[in-house]
């Protein structure tokens, strides 16, 4: 059975050093959320409140309408997976899978037959009576994952789960860990400092800073429409340009140093005649033969097989990055004159101060915190 | 946090603070008071301190036992330094045996090796005698500081050698490849890269044998003769015919702490500032050498091993010998070992119900100590992990002393009984199999922990389900290390035992006095098989051969 989590509020010190002031997200019933942001930003904290290892100092933690503030972890009915797997070493891969259904009120028949069709479903049935320490990074993320998932927990936790995998396996497990939870439909939290490990498994991603909650979405719409200057630098790379917003005639136009662009996606209570921000993803530029359109000098490129990558100087000195699918034809040497284009459409347009995304489209779940 | 969860660890702080404060705070505040009071006016007073101080007769004892402590820890690095060095750096012939023989001949009795060394190099001993009548050639007397600075030097180079042999393992092979590319070379090389990296470990060794030798009691009292230490003042005042003053032994024991806690904060303030963390990926690869440099490096070992081993080889010939009253005659029997039986079989098997019991309540009470101190800190927790760090500044015969009178009287009457032997030894040994039982749970990633609770283990079933049998290969391998100390202690013993609960230890140690030496030598070789037997299960149990003491 699975749950919907509700945090309001948590406030989490560790003396006088606040790390969470107030944090409050809604995590839906069998989804795949994942609390992604850099070292020190308060996601491993928020998990293991979750989990009940951190004290919670302050707000309500829900499952469904049970307050779990004061309940013991080992009555929480969560499976997590940590960081360096916490297999134990002494006990069999059978054993360790089978040692949390000890403590269900379970017959051995259904204790074993439970086991061993988790050991089947992970494929690790050939290692079932191993010692641990004989089984590969892989294989032993898999018994983790195995022996988190058999108890059929409400929830389950996932800390940084495959930092300790090469690649290869990282992307091999992500996979494994996506079908797993879709199968069995558990609600999981998964905490991740890798993006790129957040976009392809998650159903929803609340990108953390600082202890607070900066955008909740879907992948698609946290690297379109991201919610402040934080997350579209975070996810993904962006340029920052300095710009203006004006208004020509009934559309607002977009300035950035000497071209004008109209703009069909700024939101209409917007203040206009304002400095902003814009940012525009590398592969957001075109290049153009409009001489119109912005003017810039190639410093640098990077080949990279499916794309190249070019340092482009505009005239404001600004130093920007673009990506250009691979032609041909010869690269764009180092000191040509180029003139680019912008997909309109995808650009995103920030007030001054990053706080606030003037663009349509922004999806953000995250509740304003109190104060 | 749920309540229930407090509760567990919490009571068995509390039991455990409990303890400390009846058998280690109480009675060294005793002694404390004892110390202080006049016994006449029963009123404060610090006659007993300044009578220390004013008669040389008194004090040239801490001169007497700083000049032996002192040269016996300089003595001792010399020589276990570079034994250490020379085992890691090059192939040495023989090296695991050689190895075992080091270890023994560091878990034997030091008293042992003083009688032993009376029997060869004595007035009427046999090197002695021979170098007399061949020669013609007077062998200086080792009575008094020489002969107390030989044995305690045999007896505590070991320690040394093991403190550094396991730095040496942790020392990177890398550091020394990139020394030596960097034109860095033998001793060169010795002075800056290997010696500091392993100078913690100098230190804390250096340590060990300044405590063991500052209060070694037994060496001085046999081989001493005119040449008293601090400790064979504290056991005379305090055993002594003559006097019998048990204020003034309380006021000197009170001077023994003093000054071993002064070199105790010495040592960790200096450590603290040179402390750094190490662990070789690749270990040093011993190195073959070959010619005169082989045969100077096999000399020395072989030599220093063979002049540590002497006294022990001795007394077990000895055992076998045919005696008549005190002195050995021709012929080899098994008389002396059929006597040791009749007479003190009996301190065999107190041996083992009194070290036994002790064993168990060490290893019992140092795990939970261990587990409470790194799983969970908290202020109380923290004191109990300093208070049981303690004992280690006191001199064996001051903890013996303090124990006996604190429990002589009602309504803690113990003395003269089991417990209070028991509780001697394991006060004195804990901090040690507390020490080696942190590490090892530190060596335990907590998720491991969490992990069972989060799969609805109980915090007590988590403990002995997962954290228990995780340490307990290395718990065993402490426990069997702590039972060879336990069975050669003397310093607290010889105050506490009655005739009831001698050990064989004290039975050696009183035939000695008696000069019943075919008896003290059965009984010594017993103890010799006891230890060799608790290392080679050692040895079993522990899964990197190498020894921590």
């Amino acid at each position: 059975m699975s749950v919907n989590i509700n945090i309001k509020n948590a406030v989490k010190r560790y003396g006088d050093n606040t790390i969470l002031s107030g944090l409050t997200v809604n995590i839906k019933e069998g989804e795949l959320f994942t609390l992604l942001g850099p070292s020190g930003c308060g996601k491993t904290t928020l998990l293991r409140m979750i989990a009940g290892f951190n004290s919670i100092e302050g707000g309500e933690f829900f499952f469904n309408d049970l307050v779990i503030n004061q309940m013991s972890p080992s009555k929480r009915n969560i499976g997590m997976v940590f960081q360096n797997y916490a297999i134990f070493p002494h006990l069999t891969v059978r054993e360790n899978v089978k040692f949390g259904l000890k403590n269900r009120k379970l017959t051995k028949d259904e204790m074993d037959q439970r086991t061993d069709e988790m050991l089947r479903t992970m494929q690790i049935e050939q290692f079932a009576n191993r010692l641990p320490e004989k089984l590969s990074g892989g294989q032993q993320q898999r018994v983790a994952l195995a022996r988190a998932i058999v108890i059929k927990p409400d929830v389950l936790l996932m800390d940084e789960p495959l930092s300790n995998l090469d690649a290869k396996l990282r992307v091999e497990m992500r996979s494994v860990i996506r079908d797993i939870q879709r199968s069995v439909g558990i609600t999981t939290v998964y905490v991740t400092h890798d993006q790129e490990e957040a976009m392809s498994i998650s159903d929803r991603i609340a990108v953390m800073k600082d202890g607070h909650i900066q955008h909740i979405g879907t992948p698609k719409n946290i690297y379109q429409r991201p919610a402040n200057t934080f997350v579209a630098t975070f996810i993904g790379r962006s340029n920052m340009l300095k710009g203006l917003l004006n208004t020509t005639g009934s559309k607002p136009t977009l300035r950035i140093h000497n071209t004008e662009f109209e703009m069909n996606t700024i939101k209409k209570d917007i203040k206009l005649n304002n400095s902003i921000i814009v940012s525009i993803r590398p592969e957001e530029f075109f290049i153009t033969n409009d001489e119109s359109q912005m003017k810039g000098t190639v410093i640098d490129y990077i080949f990279l097989g499916l794309n190249t990558h070019y340092t482009v100087k505009l005239e404001s000195d600004e130093l920007i990055e673009i990506v250009i699918e691979s032609s041909i034809d010869s690269i764009i040497q180092p000191g040509t004159l180029i003139h680019l284009g912008v997909k309109l459409e995808k650009i995103n347009v920030f007030s001054e101060d990053g706080s606030q995304n003037y663009v349509i489209g922004v999806e953000n779940d995250n509740v304003q915190e109190k104060a | 946090m749920s309540k229930k969860k407090l509760d567990v660890w919490s009571t068995i702080s509390l039991i455990v603070l409990l303890l400390y404060v009846l058998f280690l705070i109480y009675p060294m505040l005793n002694l404390v008071v004892q110390s202080l009071t006049n016994k006449e006016t029963q009123t404060l007073s610090f006659e007993y301190y300044e009578k220390f101080f004013k008669f040389p007769y008194y004090s040239n004892t801490l001169i007497n036992s700083f000049k032996v402590t002192i040269s016996v820890t300089f003595l001792t690095l010399l020589i276990g330094t570079p034994m250490a060095y020379f085992f890691n750096m090059y192939e040495i012939k023989g090296k695991s045996w050689l190895q075992i023989l080091i270890i023994i001949s560091s878990m034997s009795a030091p008293f042992i090796g003083a009688y032993s060394w009376i029997l060869l190099l004595g007035r009427n001993g046999v090197i002695t005698n021979f170098f007399k009548s061949t020669i013609g050639l007077q062998i200086p007397d080792i009575y008094g500081f020489t002969g107390i600075l030989m044995v305690l030097t045999l007896q505590l180079f070991p320690l040394i050698f093991l403190y550094i042999n396991g730095a040496m393992k942790n020392v990177d092979n890398s550091l020394l490849e990139a020394s030596e590319n960097l034109g860095f070379t033998g001793l060169r090389r010795f002075k800056l890269i290997v010696f500091p990296l392993i100078l913690p470990t100098i230190l804390a060794g250096s340590l060990l044998v300044f405590m063991r030798a500052f209060a070694d009691f037994g060496t001085p009292m046999l081989i001493g003769e005119g040449y008293r230490t601090f400790p064979v003042l504290i056991f005379s005042e305090f055993i002594g015919e003559v006097s019998g003053d048990k204020g003034f032994a309380a006021a000197i024991s009170i001077i023994a702490i003093g000054i071993t806690t002064i070199f105790f904060l010495i040592q960790s303030y200096i450590s603290n500032r040179k402390k750094f963390s190490m662990s070789a990926m690749h270990p040093i690869e011993p190195k073959k050498i070959s010619g005169v440099k082989n045969v100077l490096l096999h000399v020395f070992i072989y030599t220093v091993i063979g002049i540590a081993m002497l006294p022990q080889g001795y007394v077990i010939y000895t055992s076998f010998l045919n005696t008549k009253g005190m002195l050995f005659i021709e012929g080899y029997s098994f008389t002396s070992y059929v006597q040791a039986f009749d007479r003190l079989g009996n301190s065999i098997q107190n041996t083992f119900i009194i070290g036994g019991l002790a064993l168990i309540i060490i290893v019992l009470v140092a795990v939970l100590i261990a587990y409470i101190s790194v799983r969970r800190r908290n202020y109380l927790t923290k004191f109990i992990d300093t208070l049981s760090m303690i004992p280690y500044i006191i001199p064996g015969s001051v903890m013996g002393i303090s124990l006996l009178v604190a429990f002589l009287n009602p309504p803690f009457r113990l003395a003269g009984g089991i417990t209070i032997m028991v509780v001697a030894l394991v006060i004195r040994r804990l901090p040690y199999t507390i020490r080696s039982s942190s590490a090892i749970l530190q060596q335990i990633s907590i998720s491991i922990e969490e992990a069972a609770i989060s799969l609805g283990a109980s915090n007590l079933k988590t403990f002995f389900k997962i954290t228990v049998p995780m340490m307990s290969a290395g718990v065993i391998a402490g426990a069997i290390l702590s039972w060879t100390t336990i069975i050669t202690e003397l310093a607290t013993g010889i105050i506490l035992y009655t005739g009831r609960t001698k050990t064989l230890t004290i039975a050696i140690y009183t035939e000695v006095i008696r000069g019943n030496y075919g008896i003290a030598a059965a009984l010594s070789t017993i103890l010799t098989i006891l230890t060799a037997g608790s290392l080679i299960l050692f040895m079993k149990f522990s899964k990197n051969k190498d020894l921590s003491v």
